[in-house]
């Protein structure tokens, strides 16, 4: 029997919780990238100075940073989050703070003829960005956004800091109760090289999918 | 609720901690803007064998997290006899982890040179070597310098995870500080705007940077 095979069970335990963070923080970053990119396109000033503000602070920190804050200094104002829960709700408004920044230049790539267009036949603002700008936007958002998910998973490591038992934080009971901190590593570069290949090969099935039938990037 | 005694305390240690956090900066950039040229020279290498694990290692090191590549360094390589103090691992694995993300920036730099370039040079007669050194490459990079910045700037973001090695960077202080005194609002809230500041000035700085290269 392998030798590394006793080390496994605790792992894939971890692994699990990785997967499970990586996907709501996804749900997260997601919402976050799309409100946080039309409101920098709002027509009311406030809401492009608030989606701004957002953008700078997330963006302007350290993910590490953000969630010691949310996890240790948030208490003082009441707010308990579990280790969980501030993972997913930090990494997502971190990533989806350069998401925003993503959509916002997509959705002002379009070709300003579609604006045009939208103004002749009487759209409202928010059909013309919904219905007109937005399904043009995507093609173009996928490759930049199928990185940031990359960094997403990368950065869900950085839970185990915050006590969160994922991948990492197992890695690290293991190896203070075993000591085999070289077979511990390597399995846990090849759990996330193994995801993050698979997480890639999604992103660009999905854009050959969306791709199908048009030119790259929409009606040119 | 907010404690000024306990600010005016914490300031100090927390500048002091920045220092060490510009010195893990400086560190690993140096490292990353050289490892990071090597390897896009090594990808475009003639050896099959040197271009394709080139291509490969710099793919698995940025597929995987800087945390697990940081423990990495700091627990496996002991047992080989490696033993580095802590800020000298952190700073390895920070300008390994973005030597990954330079030698992207640097094959963008080198493929936007014309094909022309490379066929004078090889009129001339250059070698591999001078061909790199004299034509691609002052060329390549300059146009690439405010590329490489956000990188600077997004290592810079990355080194409270060194505080993971017990390195006494801002994270690292802030922590301690949280833990004697019991109050984590001031010493975090300090840490996080002081990389706010920073983060903002520097990206202006880059754009500056930017736009003067624009210009020539």
């Amino acid at each position: 029997m392998p030798h590394f095979l006793d080390l496994l069970p605790p792992l894939l335990n971890g692994l699990a919780i990785t997967v499970q963070l990586t996907l709501g923080a996804t749900v997260v970053a997601l919402a976050a990238s799309f409100a946080a990119g039309f409101a920098r396109l709002s027509g009311v000033r406030i809401v492009r100075a608030a989606a701004r503000l957002y953008i700078d602070v997330f963006r302007g920190t350290s993910a590490l940073v953000q969630l010691f804050w949310v996890y240790f200094a948030l208490p003082f104002f009441g707010i308990n989050l579990s280790a969980m829960t501030a993972g997913i709700v930090v990494l997502g408004l971190n990533i989806g703070a350069y998401g925003g920044e993503v959509v916002r230049a997509a959705i002002e790539a379009v070709p300003r003829e579609q604006r045009e267009a939208a103004v002749a036949l009487n759209f409202t603002r928010w059909q013309t960005l919904w219905r007109i700008l937005t399904p043009q936007a995507i093609l173009p958002i996928l490759p930049p956004f199928g990185n940031l998910w990359i960094e997403l998973l990368k950065s869900t490591a950085l839970v185990s800091m915050i006590t969160l038992n994922e991948l990492v934080f197992q890695a690290q009971t293991l190896r203070t109760s075993t000591l085999r901190s070289g077979e511990i590593f390597f399995l846990v570069l090849i759990f996330y090289y193994v995801l993050s290949t698979g997480m890639t090969q999604t992103v660009r099935r999905l854009e050959a999918r969306l791709s199908v039938g048009r030119e790259y990037g929409g009606m040119r | 609720m907010w404690d000024w005694q306990l600010t005016w305390q914490a300031l100090p240690t927390l500048l002091e901690a920045f220092g060490v956090t510009l010195r893990a900066t400086a560190g690993g950039m140096a490292l990353a803007i050289t490892l990071g040229l090597v390897w896009a020279v090594a990808r475009r290498a003639r050896n099959k064998l040197v271009a394709r694990v080139s291509w490969w290692a710099v793919d698995f090191i940025r597929s995987t997290p800087l945390l697990v590549q940081i423990y990495f360094l700091f627990y496996v390589l002991p047992n080989f006899g490696v033993a580095w103090p802590p800020l000298t691992t952190g700073i390895i694995a920070l300008g390994l982890h973005y030597s990954s993300y330079t030698a992207e920036v640097y094959r963008a730099g080198i493929e936007a040179v014309p094909r022309g370039q490379w066929e004078a040079a090889t009129a001339l007669n250059l070698g591999r070597f001078h061909t790199f050194r004299a034509v691609i490459l002052p060329q390549a990079i300059p146009p690439v310098i405010p590329a490489l910045g956000n990188y600077l700037v997004a290592m810079f973001k990355d080194t409270p995870l060194l505080a993971a090695i017990t390195v006494h960077e801002m994270l690292q202080a802030a922590k301690l500080i949280g833990s004697e005194t019991f109050r984590y609002l001031e010493p975090l809230t300090i840490v996080g705007i002081i990389f706010l500041v920073a983060s903002l000035v520097s990206a202006q700085l880059i754009r500056r940077l930017e736009m003067r290269l624009a210009r020539q």
